[in-house]
């Protein structure tokens, strides 16, 4: 049973494109769980590393020359907040995975100061996920997870983990760090999986 | 990272708002009732939900102003001009009101109070609230940096000083003003920057842990100045309110 709030007559907002329990926002909020690491270039490493340990690197030029895309997605975050047709460019994960021999089913992004976060390897694939260099036209900012981060539009933003170092293709799934500390291990928006009992 | 107990109270709950506290002028604190409420760790939020007659819902995320307790907790909301949620927290909800809440929610931006480690909380504007319940709660060392516009803007003047009365030297705040200072302060109005920080934090040695909430821009600073002056990133821990205009 409902519990009305007497007095509160809210906005209607009747968007097709807005999960449950979502709200619309043209700003853009910023979540993490500690400072900003200071990533320098110079020494920055991308690396997908394979359930044998086998390792593929890109140094920050030889990321930026691989082919990008630059896909337009709406994008949703658990804290309730949804941006519409937010612009990127980055490489696509197939992309990165194409040379890549594994029989992985999942992976643990993480992230250069200290963040984790997993997700079935398929989420990432058939062109659903990036990493992510650029945002509306400029290079990502620090607090957006510049110089790259991981871009899942289909799930929670906290699955798009910021300043991404490594992703590691595992036989098992692993737990990261919201993961672990109680919210979803799947985190679809649409069907509102917030927390671990959602 | 140590696994995080499960929140076992995720259902939404009802809430009658029990009173009210004006904070300042755009500020209130809510008391919530809540029935089989068992408490809540220093830090953590509820989500807010409020129904309209219509069906319409909304929810937004407050911080636990108040020490855990049975039954009762506080959250402390700052009215956002044009916002859907605040504005009626902040202005129009009154006791014998009714909304929903669930939570207590987020093991990350907490403190135990059997962690004995000091703690340094910075807090900008209404991210003082989960602060407060820290403050409020503190069995450890605790020093409070506190940020914001000016005096009328400044959340719970008197209980703070009353925690710092009470704490017996355990609680220490202090104040940082933007815009305008108080008659007699001895500084004109100025961010928070590296040295009032560095004089403020704990030494190296302390083994601090630092917990800063506030706007975006606040908490970017506030963080990137503790790393400057040699806080382990790692015991930083932050939360952010705010939108960040881009
Ligand atoms: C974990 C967590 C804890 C929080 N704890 C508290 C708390 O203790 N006290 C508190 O007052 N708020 C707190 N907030 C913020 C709160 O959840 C809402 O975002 C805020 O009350 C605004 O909601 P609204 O519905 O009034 O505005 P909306 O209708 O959501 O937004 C209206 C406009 O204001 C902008 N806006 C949204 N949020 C803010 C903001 N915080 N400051 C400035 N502009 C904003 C939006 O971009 C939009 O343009 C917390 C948020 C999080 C994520």
């Amino acid at each position: 049973m409902a519990v009305i709030s007497r007095g509160f007559g809210g906005r209607r907002r009747d968007d097709a494109n807005l999960p449950p329990g979502q709200y619309r926002t043209d700003d853009f909020p910023v979540l993490s769980a500690g400072p900003t690491p200071r990533i320098n270039l110079d020494t920055w490493e991308l690396a997908v590393i394979t359930e044998a340990g086998e390792r593929s690197t890109w140094s920050w030029a030889e990321f930026t020359a691989l082919p990008a895309d630059q896909p337009t997605v709406d994008i949703h975050c658990v804290t309730h907040w949804s941006k519409f047709g937010t612009r990127w460019r980055g490489v696509a994960v197939d992309t990165l995975l194409a040379d890549v021999e594994s029989a992985a089913d999942y992976v643990v992004a993480h992230s250069y100061g200290g963040y984790t976060t997993n997700m079935p390897l398929e989420d990432l694939l058939d062109g659903q996920a990036w990493v992510a260099y650029e945002f509306d036209g400029e290079p990502l900012t620090p607090v957006h997870g510049g110089p790259a981060r991981l871009l899942v539009p289909h799930l929670y933003f906290w699955k798009s983990a910021k300043w991404l170092r490594a992703l590691e293709l595992r036989l098992d799934d692993e737990p990261g760090f919201w993961e672990t500390a109680g919210y979803h291990n799947d985190g679809d928006p649409w069907r509102e999986q917030r927390y671990q009992t959602d | 990272m140590a696994r995080a107990a499960l929140p076992n109270r995720l259902t939404w709950q009802p809430a009658t708002v029990a009173a009210t506290r004006t904070e300042t002028g755009t500020a209130r604190t809510l008391v919530l009732a809540v029935a089989g409420w068992t408490g809540h760790v220093p830090g953590q939020h509820v989500d807010v939900r409020l129904t309209a007659p219509d069906g319409y819902t909304a929810y937004r995320s407050y911080s636990i102003s108040s020490a855990p307790a049975p039954g009762l907790l506080e959250v402390t909301v700052q009215a956002v001009t044009g916002g859907e949620v605040s504005p009626y927290l902040v202005e129009v909800a009154e006791p014998g009101d009714q909304l929903e809440i669930r939570g207590p929610l987020g093991g990350w931006f907490i403190r135990r109070p059997a962690d004995s480690r000091p703690a340094l909380l910075v807090g900008g504007g209404s991210g003082v609230a989960p602060l407060m319940s820290m403050v409020r709660a503190a069995t450890n060392p605790t020093r409070l940096l506190y940020s914001t516009r000016s005096p009328s803007d400044a959340l719970f003047s008197a209980d703070l000083a009353s925690a710092e009365a009470a704490g017996g030297g355990r609680v220490a705040v202090t104040r940082v003003y933007t815009r305008a200072v108080p008659p007699g302060w001895p500084a004109a109005p100025r961010r928070l920057d590296a040295d009032t920080l560095a004089r403020v934090a704990w030494p190296r040695e302390a083994d601090a842990v630092a917990f800063v909430c506030g706007p975006t821009g606040f908490v970017e600073t506030v963080a990137d100045l503790l790393v400057d002056i040699g806080h382990d990133p790692a015991n930083i821990r932050t939360e952010r309110f705010g939108p960040t205009g881009g």
